[in-house]
């Protein structure tokens, strides 16, 4: 029998190592071990890629300031082998990388730290943008001057001008002047802008960004900037109305472009987000870029990668609840790591929805699966043909969901198809060998450890301790190499041995 | 909430092993992985108990492929009954069972007649790997039937009355026998409704029963009394029990057995994950056996050695 000294060293280790990695973290770099008293800093990630010619690259990039909302805390970027200058422009700020010779295709990256922030005064801000009355050509001229007509006498200032004049644009009752319109200017916004012009209304087309935990690759929106002496308001041209402010952050605030690129084409713009909760003093105080051997943590990867992260640290939370409630409590799942996987999705769909989901979509599963069974097929098609069974079933809740208006169903398609299409394979056999009573044991086991999964891996403070403190993974290692050796009772058995500690 | 659980300590008094260490001390110390074929497989179970002179029910022969499908009729002529089954099969599926064969008409044990084409498709179906875990393809092993032995009448509602031993490192700990009942529709899995009956290692009496978890002292289907169940050639059959550790080279072995009424004790097949449910059947707790055995060391002992250990440590007296 081997002894056991040697793994209780490792065990031991592995959680000395993971506490003292914890503590270093929280001494050293002040990250709190609560999400507590904290401000939330938005990291932005701008990933600009092009095709270069292979002669002398400059590309400038517009690159967003402090604004209602949002406090500008720290910028970099990352380009190997460019030269990077931070310049003004026409008062706005860009980015600027430069290059002597550069072939292929190229990544530039722009990583601003944001801190939300609601006192931010209107500071900074780009001058109101100068007038300019537009020329039209025949017949664009006529069908512009009688749509200011129209407009000018159901509105009293430029705001509510701004909304008449979008309503000519709503999409279900666009009017025909308007029609007419975007056949000379397909891009509704700069139209719209260049109709308030007409107006003699101020207006600029300025690019946003919707700011969401873990977005990636988002493109900028473009949206109207309309002002009313010194105040302005935002307007989406495509909904018609008033842009909904909250978690929007200005990128761009000039006419001006967002990209301008020499020497290289194909250029594409795209942006990556993670919010992150911060002391509002270390927010100011950290330097994420730094280079820093002991400074090892997520934020040091691009934003990118981190909002991957942020999903992916949390599954060891998960493992180590299936491995609890199998080892200690005893509970049948079906599949080890299923519930994991089911938990993850009830992150994306929230609880309700993604319970309703499940059952409705295993439970159809079975029933048409029940027909298979007596065709009997080879196992391998067998399962493929569950697969597209479930693809069609999503679809079709979805399109119903939709139709009814639940916009909640459309969340249905976050579920892992391969996982639901072996969960329903195994829970069919199940019930053919062992009867109805077995499945719903096996199946409500998974779904009570899925559930606990979902709650722990969606607490907030488990979200904060596993994403800022890598150290806690080794925590839970030690922990679920521990679980590995208990060897007494687990609960269930207590029960079912109840009978033979009382004689 | 403590009135439904069992204090942990009093079950640990008692010696019950639990799941968890009977995976993690006993299975996986005692059980190489790389021997699990052996008693995965009926098949090579078959040809390593033949080799080990473990008598097992006569092989009338194998199909392994489609094409060998259509000599079933020619293996079985002659033979007045046998058993189709799965080499790879679990819990007892794709058995085929024919009792009785005249003028080329097949009789199921109820009596059912199966045709020649159900034969084959039935054969087909196992190739296929319809009853095997994980549906990976598998060979039909077709069997002489056994006559059951008389003794057991009425002990038993249409299933096949068999006897679990369990063998640790070569000697046999604990025994019971599944009787299957109405409830549990002529399957043999306790937590189906079948009765467990702790069987005393040393005479091969009854010694307690239970159904669902609680004490029983009659059949509840044909109501014969358990006390009077007691197997027969008990000696033969614990000591073909204690042979299949050479045989199989697993340490924690569950082997099931049968009675034929001619040919005396058989090895149906081996278990390298038995239950724990034999301890409820006996009442007891498997542990102080396991760690007697385990307080032996590496001592050599013959196999007579280890089942005259066996009959003086582990017999119990009946509480039926």
């Amino acid at each position: 029998m081997a002894s056991k000294t040697p793994f209780y060293i490792l065990v031991t280790l592995l959680f000395v190592t993971g506490l003292a990695l914890t503590i270093q973290r929280h001494v050293a770099f002040e990250v709190p071990m609560t999400p507590g008293v904290k401000r939330t800093v938005w990291s932005v990630d701008a990933k600009i890629e092009f095709f270069a010619n292979g002669s002398a690259v400059k590309a400038s990039l517009a690159t967003p300031i402090s604004q209602p909302g949002f406090t500008l805390l720290h910028q970099n970027a990352a380009s190997p082998g460019y030269g990077l200058n931070f310049v003004q422009k026409d008062n706005m700020p860009r980015a600027e990388w430069t290059i002597r010779e550069a072939a292929g295709t190229q990544e530039l990256f722009y990583k601003v730290q944001l801190l939300e922030d609601d006192n931010t005064e209107l500071t900074g801000l780009a001058a109101v943008p100068a007038v300019t009355p537009p020329e039209w050509v025949e017949p664009y001229g006529t069908a512009a001057e009688q749509l200011t007509l129209d407009v000018t006498q159901r509105s009293a200032d430029a705001f509510s001008y701004t909304r008449e004049l979008l309503k000519q644009f709503a999409n279900n009752n666009l009017s025909q002047n308007a029609e007419l319109l975007l056949n000379s200017e397909p891009d509704r916004s700069q139209l719209v802008v260049k109709l308030l012009n007409q107006a003699n209304i101020s207006a600029r087309v300025v690019g946003g960004l919707k700011l969401e935990d873990g977005r990636r690759r988002q493109p900028l929106n473009a949206f109207v900037q309309v002002y009313e002496g010194e105040q302005w308001l935002l307007f989406d041209a495509k909904t018609g109305k008033e842009a909904n402010r909250e978690s929007l952050l200005l990128w761009e605030q000039t006419d001006s472009s967002l990209l301008d690129l020499e020497g290289g084409y194909n250029s594409l713009v795209t942006f990556s987000m993670i919010k992150q909760e911060q002391p509002a003093l270390m927010a100011v105080k950290e330097k994420l870029s730094s280079q820093d051997l002991l400074n090892f943590s997520i934020q040091s990867l691009p934003i990118e990668e981190q909002a991957l992260f942020k999903g992916i640290l949390l599954i060891p939370i998960g493992v180590l609840v299936v491995v609890l409630m199998r080892v200690i409590v005893g509970l049948k799942t079906s599949g080890t790591f299923m519930p994991v996987l089911i938990a993850m999705a009830f992150i994306q769909t929230s609880l309700l929805t993604g319970l309703v989901g499940f059952i409705l979509v295993v439970g159809t599963g079975l029933i048409i699966r029940s027909y298979l069974s007596r065709l009997n097929l080879l196992l391998v098609s067998r399962i493929s043909a569950v697969i597209i069974m479930v693809i069609l079933m999503i679809g079709l809740f979805s399109v119903i969901s939709y139709k009814v208006g639940l916009s909640e169903g459309l969340k249905i398609t976050f579920f892992p198809m391969i996982i639901l299409s072996w969960t329903i394979e195994r829970m069919s056999v199940l019930w053919e060998e062992e009867g109805a009573k077995e499945v719903l044991r096996q199946g409500g086991g998974s779904l009570l450890v899925a559930v606990l999964a979902y709650l722990a891996m969606n607490n907030d403070y488990v979200r904060h301790i596993t994403f800022n403190f890598l150290g806690v993974q080794l925590i839970i290692m030690s922990l679920v190499l521990l679980l590995g050796s208990y060897t007494g009772y687990r609960l269930l058995e207590l029960y079912r041995f109840k009978s033979m500690a009382e004689k | 909430m403590f009135g439904l659980l069992a204090n942990p300590f009093k079950l640990k008094e008692k010696g019950i092993m639990g799941m968890n260490k009977r995976n993690g001390h006993y299975i996986g110390r005692y059980n190489k992985r790389c021997l699990y074929p052996l008693v995965d497989n009926k098949l090579k179970t078959k040809i390593i108990a033949q080799d080990a002179k473990v008598t097992t029910p006569a092989l009338i022969g194998v199909i392994s492929s489609q094409a060998e499908v259509s000599k079933v009729g020619e293996m079985i002529k002659g033979h007045p009954g046998f058993v189709i089954k799965p080499a790879k099969g679990s819990g007892g599926k794709g058995i085929l069972v024919i009792t009785k064969v005249e003028h080329d008409r097949y009789y199921k044990p109820n009596g059912a007649e199966e045709t020649h084409e159900d034969f084959e498709r039935h054969v087909s179906n196992i190739l296929a790997g319809l009853f095997s875990l994980g549906g990976a393809q598998d060979v039909a092993v077709i069997e002489a039937l056994i006559e059951f032995d008389t003794a057991f009448d009425g002990f038993s509602y249409e299933g096949v009355p068999d006897v679990r031993v369990i063998v640790f490192k070569g000697f046999p700990v604990m025994a019971m026998m599944r009787l299957s009942t109405t409830d549990s529709d002529g399957k043999a899995n306790l937590h189906q409704g079948a009765v467990g009956v702790g069987i005393d290692i040393g005479t091969g009496k009854a010694l307690h029963a239970v159904q669902f978890g609680d004490p029983v002292t009659h059949h509840p289907d044909t109501g014969r009394a358990l006390n009077e169940l007691v197997v027969p050639q008990w000696d033969t059959l614990i000591r073909l029990a204690a042979s299949c550790y050479e045989m199989s080279g697993l340490g924690y072995l569950g082997t099931d057995m049968v009675l034929d009424r001619d040919k005396g004790p058989m090895l149906l097949e081996l278990n390298a994950r038995p239950g724990l449910a034999i301890q409820v059947a006996n009442g007891a707790g498997l542990l102080p056996r396991l760690k007697l055995v385990e307080s032996l060391g590496e001592k050599k002992m013959t196999p007579e050695q280890r089942i005259e250990f066996a009959f003086k440590h582990f017999s119990s007296t009946p509480t039926l």
